[in-house]
């Protein structure tokens, strides 16, 4: 098959992609010609051709189905397939979002029983489901902190604490806010540093948030005496809940002293990563914010389920009640689990994040060397000193037919590569990696060349980045059609 | 029985807690302190597939699938036709399980869609540069609000009052958010403020008609302000599309594209803009380039607007969006092609204009704007719409969108090529027989 094609290389004037019904009803008056469109440039291409061309890209694509995928902080397990399969009834998919409220009391009831769970399972007393993403449950999460202390009358405190291993996210959230932030240094063991907070801890800060585990797939051990000089100090105590995979089961953000969680159902629920969505970031609150909880949340009233606002509401975030479609797949998960399961989920995940750290500690160097929670975070500085950086290393791993770690994240990690195998994959799949991360190590020292070099085998070589910055090649024009 | 999901033995547990040095999975988790240690939780027993399975066919059926209705309901959400080739598409699972295409050489399928979705953005709305996608309509429109204030150095926004109320409500979380005076002018305003950052308006707007903008369009742009425009993707198959109407930014709610309904989500935020401002774009942008053998390739680009270079300086905090829908996008507006979204949009303007001729001759009722409308308009009826809709439930029709709030005994109804004549004759029969 012909390579490096696109739509408007199959077009011909005259095709089609599907039939399509006839007018039924006598046609009207067409309106005014200034209101009328002259020409639409869209590609007529063929139902098969169609088909054929995107059937092609999909081949140029790993995905978890492919194999293995530990993309550190974004918890690609495996996405069971009868999710899918209870997602697509159109008793599920054919709603209209404002169709009345007793039409829909089953979708009503769905994410009422997933708002429990999420409760439940955080250890906090609401939830709200309209964010569609981490990073939209972030800014909920802190338009809500903002919205206390304004309803407070605390107007001094428009700083946001955040550590120096935090998603880049949670900055720019904070500036979506109209807040500052303030970085807390980590002390040496990767934990949060307390001196750092007991010394910006003021009465110009509004929270501290922190992702839990942390973004080296720690656990900070100090969490009590965290939220407690926080909270004396008049601030909220936020959590990313990126990481929840690892405390699956085992232990409740709400029984940690955080305020709120914003939830990740695409990484801890497992619902498929979509090549960059939909997610769902839901936002679980303590009593304190429930009345600002982003609106509409559902409640139940005698076996009736209908929409409420929260009386202080930060307001509304999003067309309607959040990613739906999503939540269907994250609650058929969830239901597939009982607390025995959910804490199966955490051990798995952790014990598979300690069995990689452990077999490559002596190859690659690892800046925290103590029991890590899903994730584990080397630094490929060894190998940088040999000339061989750690992009050169995430690429060699694609000619071994997997997909690289997260890498150089998070900052405060040289050359960082953060690997989150997940509870989906088994001993098997992990010593394949292992091993491969042991081989190109090795060449990394005997053959940098081919590692500087790579990848080899994939369906393109390494990409010219820069040629991409400077000479803005965005979209094709269908003039260019006929080139 | 084992979770199926789970694939680890008690023997590959044990070997592995060996190599790791430890003799429980309990010692991993010892950073944990004691006392937050073993929480109860209390949750219904696990379900096997087959039972979960008829759960959810049991819930589902508890609701109106309107699949089984005949539906005029609109204002933001709306029921079109979707071709099998889309859902075919996106569900070949190395599209749905991948993430961001961080690794661009393994994910060239996700980059090249996206380098089509954003091609066909363009070509639909004749903008010049269109970003990967966002959340939905309101958030692209509160993002391009947010950029328009960055872009001129500006604080305050104007929105024209014949905007989505939700859009305008999600506006003004973000707006508040920000520190940022929202403005709501009415449609028809002579003077357009001096220090607004940019002008929003919808064409055509939340009540269904077209508004006529291009001279206060002429006013925003005289006052230094962008303007925005919030479009209707499948109207852009016959009406003038934004980059013929001197608009900076267009953004558009992109679940008419292919997308289902879905009870209101995941659905796609349009986002596209003139090529000057292209570095002050929010979300994921892909481009082309050629890898070490020169051939053509395509990566994320421009990654330094993104949250994960910038952080706090980004142009947004978005990261994961919509990524899967906006392929749904590309691919139906592929599938419909130039002849297939003309004649959809066509359907939809004959049948709407059908449904409304026929509704305004019925005693009691009334079309309430005369301007040209494409597929939604209002009507005011004899008694109030919820009654009315009540009575429609009954005979399987969803009826149109309560808006007695803005219009007395007002219903915005919306008929698309997914109504047959025998969905509209009947509702108009009931309707009469009120």
């Amino acid at each position: 098959m012909k390579r490096h094609y696109l739509l408007p290389d199959i077009s011909q004037a005259g095709r089609i992609g599907c039939s399509l019904p006839h007018l039924d009803v006598p046609s009207s008056e067409l309106p005014p010609e200034e209101l009328l469109r002259q020409e639409l440039g869209l590609p007529e291409v063929s139902e098969v051709d169609l088909v054929r061309y995107f059937t092609a890209l999909s081949k140029l694509n790993y995905g978890v189905d492919t194999g293995f995928y530990p993309l550190g902080s974004c918890t690609m397990k495996y996405n069971p397939k009868w999710h899918e399969d209870v997602a697509k009834l159109p008793g599920l998919t054919a709603l209209h979002p404002y169709q009345p409220e007793e039409s829909v009391q089953g979708a009503l009831q769905l994410m009422y029983r997933l708002q429990e769970y999420l409760a439940e399972i955080t250890g906090m007393n609401a939830t709200s489901l309209v964010p569609v993403a981490g990073a939209h449950g972030e800014l909920a999460g802190l338009l809500m902190v903002k919205a206390y202390h304004q309803a407070r009358g605390d107007k001094a405190r428009k700083k946001i604490l955040l550590t120096d291993s935090s998603h880049g996210t949670n900055p720019a959230s904070v500036a979506m806010c109209g807040l500052e932030t303030g970085v807390v240094a980590s002390d040496a063991r990767g934990d949060l540093g307390l001196e750092s907070l007991e010394s910006m801890m003021n009465e110009e800060v509004a929270a501290l948030t922190l992702t839990m585990p942390s973004t080296l797939g720690l656990f900070d051990p100090k969490i009590a005496e965290i939220s407690q000089l926080v909270h004396e100090r008049g601030g909220l105590l936020g959590g990313d809940g990126a990481n929840l995979n690892a405390l699956l089961g085992q232990t409740k953000f709400g029984e940690l002293g955080f305020d709120y969680v914003q939830l990740n159902l695409h990484k801890t629920f497992s619902t498929p990563h979509g090549g960059g969505g939909p997610g769902s970031g839901p936002v679980c609150v303590k009593e304190n914010l429930i009345d600002f909880l982003p609106t509409p949340l559902v409640t139940e009233d005698n076996g009736r389920y209908s929409f409420m606002s929260p009386p202080k509401s930060i307001g509304k975030m999003a067309d309607f009640y959040g990613n739906f479609g999503v939540m269907v797949k994250a609650y058929a998960y969830l239901r597939s689990l009982g607390p025995e399961e959910l804490k199966r989920i955490s051990e798995d995940a952790v014990l598979n994040a300690n069995y990689v750290k452990e077999k490559l500690k002596p190859h690659y160097f690892l800046p925290y060397d103590r029991t890590c929670m899903h994730e584990v975070v080397f630094s490929g500085k060894k190998q940088k000193a040999k000339g061989v950086a750690t992009v050169d290393i995430a690429k060699r791993l694609l000619d071994y037919g997997l997909h690289p770690p997260t890498v150089y994240f998070p900052l405060i990690v040289s050359e960082a590569l953060m690997t989150e195998p997940t509870e989906t994959e088994s001993k098997e799949t992990l010593d394949n990696y292992i091993a491969a991360m042991i081989e190109i190590a090795r060449e990394a020292a005997e053959n940098p060349e081919v590692l500087r070099n790579a990848p080899h085998n994939t369906p393109v070589r390494r990409l010219d980045e820069a040629r991409a910055f400077r000479q803005l090649d965005l979209r094709w024009e269908i003039d260019h059609q006929k080139k | 029985m084992p979770l199926p999901y789970l694939p680890h033995t008690e023997a590959d547990r044990s070997a592995m807690l060996r190599e790791i040095g430890v003799s429980s999975i309990e010692e991993l988790f010892h950073d944990i302190p004691e006392r937050f240690r073993n929480a109860e939780f209390s949750l219904p027993p696990p379900l096997s597939e087959l039972e979960l399975k008829k759960e959810l066919r049991q819930l589902a059926a508890s609701n109106s699938n309107l699949d089984d209705y005949a539906c005029f309901l609109g204002a933001g959400s709306y029921r079109h036709f979707i071709p099998s080739t889309v859902e075919h598409i996106i569900g070949r699972s190395e599209f749905s399980t991948a993430y961001t295409p961080y690794q661009a050489e393994v994910s060239q399928g996700t980059l090249q869609s996206v380098y089509e979705y954003q091609s066909l953005i363009c070509q639909l709305t004749g903008m010049e540069v269109s970003n990967a996608g966002m959340y939905d309509g309101s958030t692209s429109a509160a993002e391009a609000a947010m950029m328009a204030c960055s872009v001129t150095n500006r604080s305050k926004v104007a929105v024209l009052a014949t905007v989505n109320p939700t859009y305008r409500d999600v506006l003004d979380t973000y707006c508040r958010g920000k520190n940022l005076p929202l403005v709501t002018l009415e449609s028809g305003s002579e003077s357009f403020p001096s220090d607004c950052a940019c002008l929003i308006f919808q064409q055509p707007n939340f009540l269904g008609y077209f508004e006529q903008i291009e001279a206060y369009v002429q006013k925003a742009h005289d006052a230094g302000a962008l303007v925005i425009a919030i479009v209707e993707p499948i109207s852009l198959g016959m009406f003038r599309p934004p980059g013929d109407y001197e608009v900076d930014i267009a953004v558009a709610e992109g679940q008419p594209l292919g997308i289902p309904m879905s009870f209101g989500g995941p659905h796609l935020g349009i986002f596209a803009c003139r090529k000057e401002y292209v570095r002050r774009m929010p979300g994921r942008i892909v481009g082309r380039t050629v890898d070490a053998d020169g051939n053509p390739g395509y990566v994320m680009t421009m990654v330094t607007r993104e949250q994960y270079i910038r952080r706090g300086r980004a142009t947004s905090n978005i990261c994961t969006s919509e990524a899967l829908m906006a392929l749904a996008a590309a691919v139906y507006l592929a599938t419909l092609g130039k002849r297939g979204l003309k004649h959809v949009a066509e359907l939809c303007y004959h049948k709407a204009h059908y449904a409304a001729q026929a509704i305004d001759k019925l005693k009691g009722y009334s079309l309430v704007f005369p301007q040209p409308f494409f597929k939604e308009f209002v009507i005011r009826c004899p008694v109030p719409p919820p009654q009315i809709n009540q009575v429609l439930l009954k005979r399987k029709i969803i009826g149109g969108l309560d808006i007695s709030h803005l219009i007395d005994n007002g219903m915005l109804l919306c008929v698309t090529e997914a109504n047959t004549k025998r969905d509209i004759d009947i509702l108009v029969e009931t309707l009469g027989s009120l």
